[in-house]
This record gives C-alpha cells, sequence and structure tokens, in this order.
C-alpha cells in the first residue's frame, strides 16, 4: 500500500490536474462542511433548551386558587378560594411524592429597597425555605431563609447579587447589614445568584413574616413543589391533588377555574418531544447531505475517469496492468476526499466556534458544537463513499481496451 | 521474431459481424523492418492490435518471440507488452500532464524502477532523440515531430525486442517524416524488429519488406532494395 514512488506519481498527476482535484475535493468539503455546521446547529438548539430548563427545576408543579365557574353543593359560581398555611401544611404532610415545597405570598411587588442613600426598584418574593430548591438558586455569601425564620417571621432579607451590587456597591460587608423594604428594616442573611438573570433581581423574604405585616395572617397565593414523579405519574399527581383542594375547599374537582396548575414537568416533555423531532429533522437531512456528497463524488469520479480514458489507454498500452490502474484512480480518490473531508471539518467546526463567538448570547441557542464521534464517522462515510464511486467507473477504466482507448476521434 | 498462422477476426458491432482479417499468414525475422501496407478497411490497423497484444483474435496462432500468444489475461498481456513491445503512434499518445522526461520514463514506472533511476535512464534516450533539452517541456509545447520521436524514446526505454508503429509518419511533413524514419532505421540497425504501419509509399520504400493487405488477407509481399535515402537528401 505504502509505495513512496505510486504515491509520488498520484500527487504528480493530482498537482498536474488541480481543476479536476479542486472540484472533487470540493464536493466532499461541501458536504462535509454542511454536514457539520448542520449537525452543530442542531446541538446547539438543544443545549439552548436545556439550558433554558436547567435554570429552574424540571419537575416543579405550580398551583394556586382562581375562581369557581360552577356551582357545588348548593354555593354559587364565581367564589373566590383562598389557599392559606393549612394547604401548605396539607400538601407537604399529605401528598405523596412531594420533595421540596414552598407558599408564595404577593406583597410590595417592585418596591424600592434603599440601603442608606442607595436604592433600587426589585422584585420582592415572599417564601417558605424550600424555595431555593424550586428556583435552583445558588448561596455565594450567607444563608437563605430557613424553618427558624418562619416561625419566628424574623425581618431578614436573602438578596441577588445584581441587588447587592446596587445597594451596597464594592462594599464586602453585606450579612447583618439592613435594607429598608417599604420603610421596614430587614436584616440581610445572604446574597444568591441564580443561572436565570431575570431571577437574580430579587430579594427573597420569610412568607410568614410578610403575611403578619400585611396583616392577612395565613393567605398564601401559590403553591410549587418539586416533585420525585415521572411525568406520567405526575400528571396523575396533578389528579389527586385537583381532587384534595377541591375537597377541601369545596368545589366541583370538574371546574378547573377554581383552581390552576402549571406542570413544568408537561413542559418539559413537550420541549423534549419537539427536540427529538428537531433532531430527527436534523439527522435526515444530514443524512441527505451525506447522499447528496456521495453522488456528487461519485459523478465526478466518472467524469474524471471517462476524461482519463486515453491516458489510461496509454499507460495500459505502455505496460500497466489492470489492478495498477484500479490502485491509482482509487488511492488518488481516497486521499482527495480524505484531505477535502477533513478540510471540510475543519472548516465547519471553525464556522460554529466563530458563531458562538461572534453571534449574541441567545437564550435558544447555546454552545453549538458537534460530536466528535459523529463528525469522525461521517467524515469517513463520505470518504470510503468517495472511494467507492471511484471503484466503479475504475474498475470499468482498467477493462477498457487500450486499443479502443487509443482509436482518434 | 512474429510468426501468425491463419488468423482470423471479427469484429461485433451490434447485431451484424464485420470479418476484419480472413486468414493471415505471415513471417517477420527478428532485426527485420517491415511495413505493412492497405488501403482503409484492410485490416491493417487490426493486425498490428493483434500483433501488439491489445487486441484478441478469433482463430490462428500467433507466436510473439517464441511465445504462443492466445487469451491471455490483461495483467500478462500487460507485461508482455511492457517487456516486448514497443508502440509508436500516430497522434503520439503522450500524457498531456507529463513532461517529456516522464513520459519517456513511464514504461519504466511499471517495472516498478526507481523514480531517479528512470529519469536517468529517461534522460540517456531523450539524448538519443536529440531531445535532451526538452525534457522538462509538455507535449504541448513542442511540434509533431518532436513528440513523435518522444514517442520513439518511450517505446525503446524499456529495451523491446519489438516496435510497432501506427502511421508514425501520419501526422507529420515530409521532411519530419524523413527525420523520424532516420531514427526508426537507426533503431533497427541495432537489431530491433520494427514494423510499421502505413499507406505512404516513401515510408514503404524505406523498409526491407511491404506486406500489402487487401480485404483481410495478403494481397502481396515486396522485397525492397536497401534504400539509402534519408532526410538530407530532400
Amino acid at each position: 500500500m505504502f509505495d513512496i514512488d505510486k504515491w509520488q506519481e498520484i500527487l504528480s498527476t493530482i498537482n498536474k490536474n488541480r481543476m479536476r482535484t479542486f472540484l472533487t475535493g470540493f464536493s466532499v468539503a461541501w458536504g462535509i462542511f454542511m454536514l457539520i455546521v448542520l449537525l452543530g446547529s442542531g446541538k446547539g438548539l438543544q443545549n439552548g433548551i436545556n439550558q433554558q430548563f436547567r435554570q429552574d427545576a424540571v419537575n416543579t408543579i405550580w398551583f394556586g386558587p382562581g375562581t369557581t365557574s360552577k356551582t357545588y353543593e348548593g354555593l354559587k359560581a364565581g367564589r373566590e378560594i383562598r389557599f392559606t398555611n393549612e394547604d401548605y401544611e396539607f400538601v407537604r404532610d399529605r401528598m405523596r411524592g412531594v420533595d421540596k415545597i414552598s407558599g408564595r405570598y404577593y406583597m410590595w411587588q417592585n418596591r424600592v429597597i434603599s440601603y442608606r442613600r442607595d436604592y433600587g426598584v426589585f422584585d420582592l418574593i415572599c417564601v417558605h425555605p424550600d424555595f431555593i430548591n424550586i428556583e435552583n438558586a445558588e448561596m455565594i455569601q450567607g444563608r437563605y431563609i430557613n424553618n427558624i425564620d418562619i416561625k419566628k417571621c424574623r425581618k431578614i432579607a436573602v438578596i441577588g447579587l445584581p441587588v447587592r451590587r446596587a445597594l451596597f456597591k464594592d462594599s464586602t460587608k453585606v450579612i447583618g447589614e439592613y435594607i429598608k423594604v417599604n420603610n421596614i428594616p430587614f436584616m440581610v442573611v445572604g446574597v444568591f445568584t441564580d443561572k436565570n438573570e431575570r431571577d437574580m433581581n430579587r430579594v427573597y423574604l420569610p412568607i410568614t413574616t410578610t403575611q403578619m405585616i400585611s396583616g392577612a395572617a395565613n393567605t398564601i397565593h401559590n403553591l410549587s413543589i418539586t416533585s420525585t414523579l415521572s411525568a406520567e405519574e405526575s400528571e396523575k399527581f396533578e389528579k389527586e391533588l385537583r381532587a384534595a383542594f377541591a375537597e377541601r375547599h369545596k368545589f366541583d374537582k370538574e371546574d378547573l377555574n377554581a383552581m390552576w396548575i402549571y406542570n413544568t414537568l408537561k413542559e418539559y416533555k413537550m420541549f423534549t418531544n419537539l427536540f427529538l423531532g428537531i433532531q430527527i429533522f436534523v439527522s435526515i437531512i444530514g443524512a441527505f447531505t451525506i447522499i447528496a456528497g456521495i453522488v456528487g463524488v461519485s459523478n465526478i469520479m466518472i467524469i474524471v475517469v471517462n476524461e482519463r480514458t486515453k491516458e489510461i489507454g496509454i499507460r495500459k498500452a505502455i505496460g500497466a496492468t489492470p489492478s495498477s490502474i484500479v490502485g491509482m484512480i482509487l488511492l488518488e480518490a481516497v486521499f482527495i476526499t480524505g484531505i477535502a473531508g477533513y478540510i471540510g471539518l475543519i472548516a465547519g467546526i471553525g464556522v460554529l466556534e466563530l458563531v458562538s463567538s461572534v453571534v449574541p448570547a441567545n437564550p435558544f441557542f447555546v454552545n453549538p458544537e458537534v460530536d466528535f464521534k459523529i463528525a469522525m464517522i461521517s467524515t469517513l462515510v463520505l470518504i470510503v463513499a468517495g472511494s467507492l464511486a471511484g471503484l466503479m467507473p475504475s474498475l470499468r477504466a482498467s477493462r477498457i481496451r487500450p486499443v479502443v482507448a487509443l482509436r482518434d476521434e | 521474431m512474429i510468426t501468425i498462422k491463419n488468423l482470423h477476426k471479427s469484429y461485433i458491432t451490434g447485431s451484424n459481424s464485420l470479418h476484419v482479417l480472413k486468414g493471415l499468414s505471415l513471417q517477420i525475422n527478428e532485426g527485420e523492418m517491415v511495413s505493412i501496407m492497405g488501403a482503409s478497411g484492410s485490416g491493417k490497423s487490426t493486425l498490428l492490435n493483434v500483433l501488439g497484444i491489445l487486441d484478441n483474435y478469433d482463430e490462428g496462432e500467433y507466436f510473439l518471440n517464441g511465445m504462443f500468444i492466445k487469451d491471455i489475461n490483461e495483467t500478462k498481456a500487460a507485461q508482455l507488452r511492457n517487456k516486448t513491445i514497443g508502440f509508436v503512434f500516430q497522434s503520439f499518445n503522450l500524457i498531456s500532464f507529463k513532461n517529456a522526461m516522464e513520459n519517456v520514463a513511464l514504461p519504466l514506472y511499471y517495472q516498478g524502477v526507481s523514480r531517479r533511476k528512470r529519469n536517468a535512464v529517461a534522460m540517456e534516450y531523450l539524448e538519443r532523440v536529440g531531445l535532451k533539452d526538452w525534457w522538462s517541456h509538455l507535449p504541448s509545447e513542442m511540434s509533431g515531430g518532436q513528440k513523435q520521436r518522444i514517442a520513439i524514446a518511450r517505446a525503446l526505454i524499456s529495451k523491446p525486442k519489438v516496435i510497432l508503429a501506427d502511421e508514425p509518419t501520419g501526422a507529420l511533413d515530409s521532411v519530419t517524416s524523413m527525420e523520424v524514419m532516420d531514427l526508426l532505421q537507426e533503431i533497427n540497425d541495432e537489431g530491433i524488429t520494427i514494423i510499421i504501419v502505413t499507406h505512404e509509399h516513401d515510408i514503404a520504400l524505406r523498409t526491407q519488406r511491404s506486406i500489402k493487405l487487401k480485404d483481410g488477407i495478403i494481397e502481396c509481399i515486396i522485397e525492397h532494395e536497401p534504400v539509402y535515402k534519408t532526410a538530407s537528401s530532400f
């Protein structure tokens, strides 16, 4: 196989037929290039979707009270349902498959929060300790809300990183300082970050503290849980939840307006299905791209061999054996497709790198990258196909009788 | 050197069968220079193809250098052509993207001679045909006579027993034709058998015998006096 002389012969042939070489190589390089860009883009889309969901726990169910739209046991329609701390305790203690749970009380949304002379407008979120797991937030300083805060209705606050920057500037002394919310001082006990930027401009307060301050006693505006259930089980859980609350709050369990439920697992599943669709689509297009590449290479190889008929005839007349003809054309095809495939691979990866570094951060297109194994396999497939495409006409060429090839037109 | 007995050859084109060679018998001795003449369609090119193992024949016997040639496989035929036969064609049949030296060296490539060695040998043969200074030129940069001399050098490089020339002067003017014939004469003087297919009497006169073909059989064989009519006499 490795015969320096043979390679010199092939290299000099390639070198002296640059246009032909370029055309063959280009179709291979283009095929691989398109394939890599395509696969990379598909992957970027997938990464984007995954990251969107990684920001919040994927197995979260949010639910809250609504207004009844059906009469039930003598109660008229249009009645407002109210959730309380007992509902929180009921779900926490009685429902199966509940991992983390938090209630949420809405008060003073978008209030000015100040520290000494600095102030800013941030979201106030009044929750239970488990909320950190539901939002997938991470503490970088101090602690989150704990059960003692809840029990004692402590006036403490957990602030997001941008909040700290706005109020405390570069000061390192943050924990233990008092910030004013609606002129009520709250002590900062922790600083958090969140992968979702939107969720960082927040100040978390213990739910019981705000219930107390607003005089709402035990009202909860909504509940959120993370569950340990699968997608199928979680649908059943939704039904059970609705039935349980229908009984507790006396509404028809068929009355969808009386209570809303938002299941991210369902959403996630929908997106996973969507992505599966995209992946199948990308794979099909990828397969067709490869086929188009193969067809292109085959065409060019056939043309090349036809063009070289006379040369082959001359070579045979002066002593080339059929196998040496096949070897010559085949090696040339493998060599060109190999080099071109590699160039296409590098160019495709280069474009993906360029796109991910130049294009501004887009939540739905993250890290377009390509599976190295898939890239290598598809390059190999195209090289093998190119060689096979070269094999057929070269076998035919080797059978050409020199007398036919040398006939003057 | 070459013995053929009762050679038959037909071409099948579609449903028609064209009987081209109809029982040829011929003996050509070593060191002879022979011309094959005949009108087009008389079968002279077909005969040359059979002699050059470029084509098969249907019936009869063909001995080349004492070896019986019939239905041998392509690989064997290629090796035989490489070792024992040198070809010279009317249209030169040089490889267009190779320079003069590479064209001349090509038969040695198929003998497995190293690049350095075969290029050195090619230069010797180029010198012999008077084109040493043209070694780096492509065929497209040379005149017809030069191209034919390159082709002759290529035919000689594998030290063949026989040179088969198919209308070697067909594309050349008369002065150049005579130069090419001088060269072939010189080669013949060294003992290499030469068979020339031609329809030009001038060329045929410079060979020792002319074999005239007509309708696939030998019409007559004419012995020529040795003529020493060289290019300089024109």
